[in-house]
């Protein structure tokens, strides 16, 4: 805005401070009920302010877990999360980065066919194609390993598309000076193509981490045994009990435990985003 | 070094599109060919077509002996700059260079020399850590000169490599290619519609248009005798003033033969007022319609009188269509518009083509 009215921003300020509150607070409320003992949470009378629970509960968390039901602890979900998500993302990137080279610069039978049969899957999601793949998986003893939790995830129609239109962008004469210098295809990929798609792939891996760590249906389906279990479905199985109190402390540690990883990757992830975007290369 | 001779090249793309026509020419060890010609003429494609990053459909490209039709452009020997200089962009300058080297296996140190050398010749020195985007559009056309230059090609392979230079700097790097080219006697193929680029640069210059050759020459003959009428109006700015060879016209001059169809003279050739006349000469009576003040000379722009509706020859780009007249005047003095002028031009720089304007008669 040109104008500088004194009080001219005071009302933008004030929404956004609204929203950023309506966010901002649950969070908050669950750092604060982690760090109480589950008896002042359970009658109701828990404060504002952060208990003195703090290391104690999250020590339990992370090496115990909530013996009633999880019987894991929390670093296990965390562990079982992190390689999924990982696993998801750079597999991803990888399947999708390759498939995109291929349909942009080869000429090859059915190319466009197999373009759009790319781009139907996009149609699919998992939870439409959900039994079929389940079927696949177990057939390929693919059940409780951390293959079964990644590997049918790592498909990706938007992915792929993405890294097409990004190749098609590129110049053409950039593809024939390699060839004068004597690149060939896999040269031209590795030494051209891979750079110059660094902050692509650092703005898919934010999108796709994210979308890996909060899968709930899949490993829900795929994984049994406990110590397969990821810290979506522990979160869930804390809650629901039966025959005792729910451990709300540790319910809500875990649960601020399953946000830090996904606001890692975004922070760290964010400042390579924006200088990719500072440097504009091409 | 070497000789790049095209044998009755012909490119025709999968949708039926012939796109050159068959084309015969031969560029001489360390000589400096430029292809000239309007956009779509297929200039670029058979750059492209030596280059190997197009296939010939038929005919042969011979680069220093050797038949190359299925050679994969590394191994051609070549080096090619682009228009938009493809430099890679996450690459420094000294990787630009060195990459093609290092694809060849070449050794660290004779690639850091040849490297160096380059960059010395080039006035890169100081620039050799920093990335493209870091440098103004002279300097990468620079390193893209450069990156050639490193391999040491038997031939240099130019597409408009100056046309995203602003007009100063493509003038000066103009002499810089040139000079270059000299010195190291390599052999060099050049596209350029500019006309002016094609008429200092070339040893041999080669005018397309329409996928086939329209003539081979000198720049200077080119200049002095255009085959077509095409090229007469191409090459030369302003360009060359045709004229329908009417009744009229003939019986000024007594000996055109009868298959003249179309008369040409070029704007510096004419020259304004009566006493200008003599023996065989044409004698134009025209009315001024604008004039163009450009510091060392000045255009003058005409209609012939009595001429209202403009007759035109036919399917030919740029002025000299019909009745215009373009008059070259030395300095700046030129009469005002609406006067009424006599121009005249000497028999011998009349150019007489046949009717169809692809064949020059006389002249």
């Amino acid at each position: 805005m040109v104008e500088h009215r004194k009080f001219g921003n005071l009302l933008p300020h004030l929404i956004l401070w609204v929203g950023v509150a309506i966010v901002a607070f649950p969070v908050y409320l669950a750092f604060v009920a982690s760090t109480q003992d589950n008896a002042t949470i359970a009658n109701g009378q828990m404060s504002l302010l952060p208990g003195g629970h703090f290391l104690e509960n999250y020590y339990k968390t992370i090496f115990v877990g909530s013996s009633g039901t999880t019987r894991e602890p929390v670093a296990s979900m965390l562990f079982n999360s992190f390689v999924m998500a990982m696993s998801i993302a750079l597999g991803k990137i990888a399947i999708s980065i390759i498939s995109a080279y291929a349909i942009v610069y080869f000429r090859f039978p059915f190319r466009m066919t197999i373009f759009w049969i790319i781009f139907i899957t996009l149609m699919l999601p998992v939870e439409v194609r959900i039994y079929p793949t389940y079927k696949i998986a177990a057939d390929l003893n693919l059940l409780d390993s951390y293959a079964g939790l990644a590997l049918p995830l790592i498909a990706s129609a938007t992915a792929t598309l993405l890294f097409r239109q990004f190749f098609m962008t590129v110049p053409d004469e950039l593809l024939e000076a390699s060839r004068i210098d004597g690149a060939g295809p896999l040269r031209f990929f590795w030494d051209t193509l891979l750079p110059l798609s660094r902050t692509n792939m650092a703005a898919l891996f934010v999108i796709l981490f994210i979308l890996g760590w909060n899968q709930y249906l899949w490993p829900l389906l795929i994984t049994t045994r406990d110590d397969m279990q990821t810290i979506q479905i522990g979160i869930r199985k804390m809650i629901v009990t039966s025959d005792a109190l729910t451990e709300w402390p540790i319910v809500m540690a875990t649960a601020v435990l399953a946000m830090l990883p996904p606001v890692a990757v975004v922070v760290l992830m964010q400042k390579l985003f924006v200088r990719g975007l500072v440097e504009t290369e091409k | 070094m070497a000789e790049v001779v095209l044998r009755n090249v012909r490119k025709t793309y999968p949708g039926g599109f012939e796109a050159i026509k068959g084309v015969d020419f031969a560029v001489g060890d360390g000589q400096f060919c430029v292809l000239v010609g309007p956009s779509g003429c297929g200039k670029s494609t058979l750059l492209r077509m030596v280059a190997g990053l197009e296939t010939v459909t038929s005919g042969e490209i011979e680069i220093g002996g050797r038949v190359v039709n299925q050679v994969e452009p590394a191994d051609r020997d070549i080096a090619m700059v682009f228009q938009n200089y493809a430099l890679y962009p996450h690459m420094t300058v000294y990787n630009n260079m060195a990459y093609g080297l290092r694809n060849r296996g070449m050794a660290k140190v004779e690639i850091d020399a040849r490297v160096q050398e380059a960059a010395r010749i080039l006035e890169l020195g100081a620039m050799l850590d920093r990335k493209p985007r870091q440098l103004s559009g002279g300097q990468r056309q620079r390193v893209a000169m450069g990156r050639a230059i490193v391999r040491q090609p038997k031939v240099f392979l130019f597409d408009e490599p100056l046309s995203n230079l602003d007009a100063k700097l493509r003038v000066a790097m103009r002499v810089e290619i040139r000079k270059l080219q000299r010195r190291l006697a390599t052999t060099a193929i050049y596209v350029t519609h500019d006309q002016l680029e094609a008429m200092t640069l070339a040893d041999i210059l080669v005018v397309m248009n329409g996928g086939m050759v329209e003539q081979i020459g000198s720049p200077l003959d080119v200049y002095a005798k255009p085959a077509t009428t095409f090229v007469a109006s191409f090459i030369g700015a302003p360009p060359m003033n045709l004229l329908p060879l009417s009744d009229e016209l003939r019986a000024q001059f007594g000996g055109a033969p009868p298959d003249a169809g179309i008369l040409g003279v070029r704007p510096e050739d004419l020259v304004i007022g009566p006493g200008a006349t003599g023996d065989g000469f044409l004698t134009l009576d025209i009315t001024v319609e604008a004039i163009e003040r450009v510091g060392p000379e000045t255009f003058v722009y005409g209609v012939r009188s009595g001429h209202g509706a403009k007759p035109t020859v036919a399917g030919e780009p740029g002025a000299g269509a019909g009745g215009d007249i373009i008059v070259r005047v030395p300095g700046q003095v030129a009469p005002p518009v609406g006067d009424c002028i006599t121009v005249a031009a000497p028999p011998h720089s009349l150019h007489l083509f046949s009717a169809d304007g692809r064949r020059r008669i006389a002249g």
